[in-house]
């Protein structure tokens, strides 16, 4: 009985598949594509101004992306070492 | 004015050595001056698709190192006196091709040739990078299948940004050629259409060439398919292509099988 069903057309294409698994794959590849440059650009100018003004780890700066389904987020991870907030203190006297 | 053309895919196995062979054949054939460059450092084989293999004496890197003269790499083809190859090593370390090495040699040989058909291994490591890195123009091998139509996208995405060309702000003209096409199997819908993969990498097409025998019978005996039968329907869409890169317009088909009388009356299963 299948193979009559099968016979007569009813296999479905499976072309179409393929096809929208791709669009949607690359559609989203193609978007990760520019973003490990764009998260080091980040981190590099973040590290550059803070590092202006206070003494940093440079290892212990993360910056992440967080892609999420109608929002993202990004998250700046800085450590700062503890006579950071002395210098505050300082600079508002 | 010498044109550098890569034969690129990402995917291994989609036809980048065979369509080398027959592109720079075919080219040859137009009365084109014509090299096609192996870069598959370790797995050399377009000395073999092209029957040169018992002819090699020195490689790209006994060149790029300065051990051999070019001339003395350039291996003259048998029957076409205006087709050269230059082979990869099969043995050496594929470190030992640096980026200098191989603008120098690609610069030498813009002066000789009018076409340098560079043949990319496959992957997206540094020697698909440098087999890239001097192109003027691109074709990207690509079968109706997922695998290899997303590794053709990764590829457009190197080509747009890690050419010399891209680097300074000009385009490597790109082409995409579908090899393997089996036409009623993508009638039937069993097949990734020309349509879709075109829209899917949104690149212009530069030919289709029909799932054959003809490929394999050629590879077997050394010969480009253009040069091993001509009139064959995988030649035929070759040929095509070819003249296509030449800047000639030519009306896209799916080259068919000319069928024998004992094939038509077993009927006409194939398109």
């Amino acid at each position: 009985m299948m193979n009559l069903l099968r016979l007569l057309g009813g296999r479905t294409a499976s072309a179409p598949v393929a096809r929208e698994r791709l669009q949607i794959l690359l559609a989203h590849e193609r978007g990760l594509r520019g973003q490990p440059d764009l998260l080091g650009l980040l981190r590099a100018e973040i590290l550059a101004v803070v590092s202006r003004h206070v003494v940093l780890d440079p290892e212990k700066v993360i910056v992440r992306m967080d892609r999420g389904k109608n929002v993202s987020t990004l998250e700046v991870d800085i450590e700062v070492p503890n006579g950071f907030e002395r210098s505050i203190a300082t600079a508002a006297s | 004015m010498a044109k550098v053309l890569v034969v690129t895919s990402g995917k291994g196995g989609v036809g980048k050595t065979t369509s080398t062979a027959a592109l720079g054949a075919a080219l040859a054939q137009m009365g084109e001056k014509v090299v096609v460059i192996d870069f598959d450092v370790g797995l050399r084989n377009l000395d073999l698709v092209m029957g040169a293999e018992r002819r090699v004496v020195f490689d790209l890197i006994n060149v790029v190192q300065g051990v051999a003269k070019l001339s003395q790499a350039l291996i003259r083809d048998k029957r076409l006196d205006n087709l050269w190859l230059l082979p990869a090593s099969q043995t050496r370390d594929k470190d030992a091709l640096t980026d200098e090495g191989v603008a120098s040699v690609i610069e030498d040989l813009r002066t000789r040739f009018d076409w340098i058909l560079c043949d990319s291994p496959a992957g997206i490591e540094r020697g698909a990078t440098l087999a890239m890195r001097y192109a003027d123009e691109a074709v990207i091998v690509t079968n109706p299948e997922v695998s290899s139509v997303r590794d053709s996208d990764r590829i457009i995405g190197m080509l747009d940004s890690k050419t010399v060309r891209a680097e300074r702000g000009e385009r490597v003209e790109k082409h995409v050629l579908i090899t393997r096409y089996d036409s009623a199997r993508a009638t039937r819908g069993e097949m990734l259409s020309i349509e879709d993969i075109l829209e899917i990498l949104a690149t212009p097409l530069l030919g289709i060439i029909p799932e054959s025998q003809d490929v394999l019978r050629a590879s077997n005996v050394g010969s480009p398919v253009t040069l091993n039968n001509g009139t064959s329907a995988p030649a035929r869409a070759y040929i095509d292509a070819a003249r296509r890169l030449l800047g000639e317009t030519v009306t896209m088909t799916v080259p068919v099988e000319r069928k024998g009388l004992m094939n038509r009356l077993l009927g006409r299963r194939a398109a």
